[in-house]
C-alpha cells in the first residue's frame, strides 16, 4: 500500500513538548513534537478511555490521557501505565517545507505488547 | 448505560492549551517537601507515642499519628495514583504503595476502581466508589470515621484476593490480564499484617498494631471528614462535575494533610494537574463554577441536613446553582 502525506499543521503552530489532534475522515490521530523537535503520531484516541490524547500531557516522549492519567510511549505506542493496557497505532511523521505531514494508510508499528 | 451515562463526555471549561500545559508541568521539588514533612511528622509522633506508652501522654501521640497514618496517607495515595505528585512515576509508585498499604486498599483493584470513579463519576451501578450511596444513615456513616464499615470489607477483599479470587465488583471494573497482580499484593499486604499481630501477640502487648494496622481504623476519622465533602449529598447521574462535586475552602494545614483535594471539582475536570497546581487551576476556572463553599463548615452545613433528607428520601439531593451563562451538560 503506498503512503499518502497528509499536511497536519505548520511545524510553528505545534510548540515542543505538545500535541495537537489530526481528523481525517472518521480517522483521528495525535501528532507529536517532542522538546528536541522530533514529531510523531499515534491514534488520537486512548485505547482505555477512547478519551483524545490531544487534550493530555507530553512528558519526554510519553503521552499522558487527560481522563485517567494511562500512559503511552509516543514513539512504539507502548501502554506504559494503567488503565492504559492497550497499545496505540502508531505512524509515520515529518516536516516539510514547514508543515507537519503525517502518512495514514496504516499503522507503522506492530502494537507493542500490553503491559500486563 | 442506555441513557448515555457511560464513558461520556463530561462539561469542561475551556482553558487556553498554553496555560493548561503550564498547570499540568510536573516537578519533584514540591511533592517531596510535602511528603517528607508528611513523614517527618508521622516518625516524630510515632516517636513520642513509643516514649509515652503506657501513659496518658500516649493518647494525644496516637492521635496524631493516626491521623497522619490513616487519614493524611489517603491523598498521598490518591495523588501518586494518578501519578501526577511526583514528576519521576518510580517515587509516584513507591509512594502510592505505602500509602496504599496505609489506608489498606489493594493498590491494584484499586487503581481500577478509581479511574471508573473518574469516568463514571457518581453515576450508580458504575462508579464503586460512591462514598454515600442514597438512603445511608448517619449512624452507620458515623461508624465509618473509625473504618468499621468500609475496613472490613477491604479486609475480605484482602483475603479473597489472596487466595487468588476476586469479588464480583472487582470483577466489573479490574481487566483479568491485572488480578495476578492484585493477588501478590494483597498477599504483602497480609504478610505485613499477619507479622504485626504475630509481634503483638509474642510480646504480649498492642504496641505494635498502633503503630501498623490499626491507625488505619482509630486515624481514619479525618479520611472521612475530608472525604465526604467531595460528593455527598450532591446530585448523580449527571455530566457535569459542578453539579455532583464540591470545591471547598480551607486552611493552609487541611491543605496539606488533604493535598489540595478540596479543590475537586478542577481535580475531576482535569486529573492531569498536579495537587500543587490546583489552587491557580482554581483561579482560571472559578467563574465557570458554583460558589466555593467556606469551609469545613460551610460544607457541613449542606451536607449533614442533606444526609438526613436522603435517608428518608433517596430521590432528594442537593441541586448546585450554576454561572447562569454556563449551562450543565444534563
Amino acid at each position: 500500500m503506498s503512503e499518502t502525506w497528509l499536511d497536519v499543521c505548520s511545524a510553528d503552530e505545534l510548540e515542543p513538548d505538545d500535541v495537537v489532534r489530526f481528523d481525517h475522515g472518521e480517522r483521528t490521530f495525535a501528532v507529536y513534537r517532542t522538546s528536541e523537535s522530533r514529531y510523531f503520531a499515534t491514534d488520537g484516541l486512548c485505547t482505555h478511555g477512547r478519551v483524545h490524547l490531544s487534550g493530555g500531557f507530553v512528558d519526554g516522549t510519553i503521552i499522558e490521557c487527560p481522563k485517567h492519567n494511562g500512559r503511552f510511549d509516543i514513539i512504539t505506542g507502548a501502554a506504559k501505565a494503567t488503565p492504559a493496557t492497550v497499545a496505540l497505532g502508531c505512524y509515520p511523521a515529518r516536516v516539510v517545507g514547514g508543515v507537519v505531514q503525517i502518512a495514514v494508510t496504516a499503522a507503522v508499528t506492530t502494537p507493542a505488547p500490553n503491559i500486563a | 448505560m442506555q441513557r448515555g451515562l457511560v464513558s461520556a463526555e463530561w462539561y469542561h471549561p475551556s482553558i487556553p492549551r498554553a496555560q493548561m500545559k503550564q498547570f499540568m508541568t510536573r516537578s519533584n521539588g514540591r511533592a517531596a517537601r510535602d511528603a517528607a514533612l508528611w513523614l517527618a511528622l508521622l516518625a516524630g509522633s510515632g516517636v513520642l507515642a513509643h516514649l509515652t506508652w503506657g501513659s496518658w501522654w500516649s493518647i494525644p501521640a496516637f492521635a496524631a499519628y493516626g491521623t497522619l497514618y490513616g487519614s493524611a496517607s489517603d491523598s498521598r495515595w490518591h495523588e501518586c495514583g494518578h501519578g501526577t505528585a511526583f514528576k519521576t512515576q518510580r517515587v509516584n509508585t513507591v509512594v502510592y504503595n505505602l500509602a496504599a498499604f496505609m489506608v489498606l486498599r489493594e493498590p491494584v483493584s484499586w487503581r481500577w476502581s478509581h479511574a471508573r470513579h473518574h469516568d463514571d463519576t457518581i453515576i450508580v451501578g458504575r462508579d464503586a466508589e460512591i462514598a454515600v450511596p442514597r438512603g445511608t444513615s448517619l449512624l452507620t456513616l458515623s461508624s465509618e470515621l473509625f473504618n468499621l464499615q468500609s475496613g472490613p470489607k477491604e479486609l475480605r477483599k484482602l483475603a479473597l484476593n489472596c487466595v487468588g479470587a476476586v469479588t464480583p465488583e472487582e470483577r466489573e471494573y479490574m481487566p483479568k490480564s491485572e488480578y495476578h497482580k492484585a493477588f501478590w499484593s494483597a498477599r504483602v499486604f497480609v504478610m505485613i499484617l499477619v507479622a504485626t499481630i504475630g509481634w503483638s501477640v509474642a510480646i504480649g502487648s498492642l504496641e505494635p498494631l498502633m503503630f501498623v494496622g490499626l491507625p488505619t481504623f482509630y486515624g481514619r476519622w479525618l479520611l472521612v471528614v475530608f472525604g465526604l465533602t467531595q460528593h455527598a449529598g450532591l446530585a448523580e447521574d449527571v455530566l457535569d462535575h459542578r453539579l455532583n462535586t464540591r470545591t471547598v475552602r480551607m486552611s493552609p494545614v487541611s491543605r496539606f494533610l488533604y493535598s489540595n483535594m478540596n479543590y475537586h471539582i478542577e481535580h475531576h475536570m482535569f486529573p492531569t494537574v498536579p495537587y500543587h497546581a490546583l489552587p491557580a487551576l482554581h483561579e482560571a476556572v472559578k467563574a465557570d463554577l458554583p460558589p466555593v463553599y467556606q469551609g469545613l463548615r460551610g460544607a457541613y452545613r449542606e451536607i449533614l441536613p442533606a444526609l438526613r433528607r436522603q435517608a428518608k428520601d433517596p430521590t432528594y439531593f442537593v441541586q448546585r446553582e450554576l454561572p447562569h451563562t454556563r449551562q450543565a451538560t444534563s
